[in-house]
């Protein structure tokens, strides 16, 4: 089953995450501001957003590591702020950057951490992984018997991956699992990822800010900036509410012109109304979702005030 | 199976593990000879010294009185320390995404530690009675004094040095725990007879476990006669059984509560924030 399987079946699934008017609050800082969205069975969602958008927070708050200040959210039914043992061996955690156990080797590690799986086994679902299968998998067979702490980024986050799973769970957070890998680790890790929600209908959430990775990944991507969300849709659904923008540039009497226009058509009817023959060197494109997200980007590093930016707002217009 | 059971022997598994790779590990076994091998060089140059007003080797009463040494100090210090860096660096956050995995984790810490000390005691108790002598070593009384004192020293200590653990923010500042404790072991009588101290440095050490645990091995240990130099001319097995055990009971009861509160507020970004802070200091 591919990822259109997915997305068939993640269309009239049974909801799994439920997030309802998330917040979280600093002292005076809301780090997380009205959030809302939901992820069904065997979806893949992706949380895209620049850094200090509020993923990781919200992310941690899903896992039950944090308590939020306010809002609903349920987690395979339950509240992840009073999950207790029996939920937490239905989700898989992978985190940022892990740097535990690092006498262990790799076979052991993964092999004890399956054990504590399984009393959860049923005969739909049985717990844990075999550890020899899901190092095959991750591509660790040779590494087996090697010291953690010898292994490089890309074998350790391949060794997180595996661990997140090998309770064979039904919920998996990656929380930016692509961070510092080369371009050939990151498709693999694609791969990777593909494989697994292909499996048993695993539901994955992660967070990225990398658009291409979300493209990539994800059946839908929830976009986050400044604590709200301003976007949510597939990658195509995203891309055809933004290309109603578009950037029209000329020429006139030697000199270079750019602007940016919600209908494009009748603004270039009117340039040529008005100037005629004197319009040079057109060019009219659409702005793509990654234009648009790059300027959202670029605004919030830039510093401004991110929550209230023109960007998110003319994200909110058209994702509402 | 119940996931209890299986946390409990996943706990034994990871103890043995570790316990393993501490004696399989030039960063970890080199120290440990290194400091047993001073111990004893500092035992032999003492053997021909004798305890003040008696006949015996002031060598010989060191010896012992480290061996209790050594439950106290692993007790408190290295359980902290662990429990500190593996904070630090993700392990007890993977235990918490692990289903029953912080029980697993507590048991196996357990293990490995008190696997420690008891191959800690072994080590020093062997080499040490070929080369001192005047050990009473024969009496079945001795073994059971040993026996009792070394459980009991655990369970006064290890919870203890948990809870020594989860209170200190970072690897780098459980090194304060390693230093405190060296200086509550300078006035414990492990070196020297307690008695040749100032009152109020004898009540001090006599608040602690390191006192108690060494004076117990001594009494395990030592010729009766050698009772004159304590305190109260007694090995005073009543008292180091309550103040032992008052340690214990302190720490059964607090332990849990803090490691729930240490637990609770892990997280993915708190061990990175930690991370980060520790860099700064590097650099």
């Amino acid at each position: 089953m591919g990822l259109h399987g997915v997305l068939r079946m993640a269309a009239d699934g049974e909801i799994v995450v439920d997030v309802r008017d998330l917040r979280m609050r600093y002292g005076r800082t809301d780090v997380l501001d009205g959030v809302t969205f939901a992820a069904r069975r065997g979806e893949v969602l992706a949380l895209l957003g620049p850094n200090g958008a509020g993923k990781t927070t919200t992310i941690e708050i899903l896992e039950g590591f944090r308590m939020r200040s306010a809002g609903q959210v349920s987690v395979l039914g339950t509240d992840p702020g009073h999950g207790g043992e029996d939920w937490r061996a239905r989700i898989g955690v992978v985190q940022q950057s892990w740097r535990d156990h690092a006498k262990w080797r790799v076979r052991e590690l993964l092999a004890h951490l399956g054990r504590y799986y399984a009393p959860y086994s049923t005969a739909e679902l049985p717990r844990p992984w075999n550890a020899d299968e899901l190092l095959a998998t991750v591509g660790l067979t040779e590494l087996a018997g090697q010291k953690i702490r010898r292994l490089s980024g890309g074998q350790r986050r391949r060794l997180d991956v595996a661990i997140g799973i090998v309770g064979r769970p039904e919920l998996l957070f990656l929380d930016e699992p692509t961070a510092g890998f080369d371009p050939q680790a990151r498709r693999d890790f694609h791969d990777l990822v593909h494989r697994l929600s292909d499996l048993d209908e695993t539901t994955i959430v992660l967070t990225t800010h990398d658009l291409d990775e979300a493209d990539k990944l994800a059946d839908r991507i929830v976009i986050l900036a400044g604590g709200q969300i301003v976007a949510d849709g597939s990658a195509d659904e995203l891309s055809r509410r933004m290309s109603t923008q578009a950037e029209v540039k000329w020429s006139r009497d030697g000199q270079r012109f750019v602007h940016s226009a919600d209908d494009p058509t009748r603004f270039v009817r009117d340039l040529f109304r008005q100037y005629g023959e004197s319009v040079e060197d057109l060019e009219v494109r659409r702005a793509s979702l990654e234009d648009t997200y790059m300027a959202l980007v670029r605004r919030i590093e830039a510093g401004a005030d991110p929550a209230y930016d023109a960007v998110a707002r003319k994200f909110s217009v058209v994702a509402g | 199976m119940s996931a209890w059971w299986t946390a409990v022997r996943a706990g034994f598994e990871r103890g043995w593990i570790e316990l393993k790779q501490t004696y399989t590990n030039a960063d970890s076994l080199i120290p440990t000879v290194i400091v047993l091998a001073g111990f004893i060089l500092v035992m032999l140059i003492t053997r021909r010294t004798v305890v003040p007003g008696t006949h015996f080797s002031l060598g010989t009463t060191m010896l012992v009185s480290l061996i209790g040494m050594n439950v106290g100090v692993n007790g408190l210090a290295t359980m902290g320390a662990l429990l500190a860096t593996e904070r630090e660096d993700g392990t007890l956050l993977r235990a918490k995404a692990t289903p029953n995995g912080m029980a697993g984790y507590l048991i196996g810490k357990i293990v490995a530690v008190s696997g420690v000390i008891v191959i800690g005691v072994v080590t020093t108790f062997i080499p040490g009675s070929f080369l001192f002598h005047g050990l009473a070593v024969g009496s079945a009384t001795a073994w059971l004094t040993l026996i009792w004192v070394l459980a009991l020293g655990l369970v006064a200590t290890l919870p203890m040095g948990a809870v020594l653990g989860s209170l200190f923010p970072s690897a780098r500042s459980a090194g304060l725990i390693t230093l405190a404790i060296g200086g509550i072991t300078a006035v414990s009588g492990i070196f020297y007879p307690i008695t040749h101290l100032p009152q109020w440095l004898q009540v001090i050490g006599q608040v602690f476990p390191l006192y108690w645990l060494g004076l117990g091995m001594r009494s395990a240990l030592l010729p009766v006669s050698l009772a004159s130099v304590e305190i109260g001319h007694s090995w005073r097995h009543l008292a180091t059984f309550g103040v032992l055990g008052a340690w214990a009971g302190a720490g059964l009861l607090v332990a849990p509560v803090l490691l729930r509160r240490m637990a609770r507020h892990e997280s993915g970004s708190a061990v990175a924030a930690r991370r980060e802070k520790a860099m700064l200091r590097v650099q």
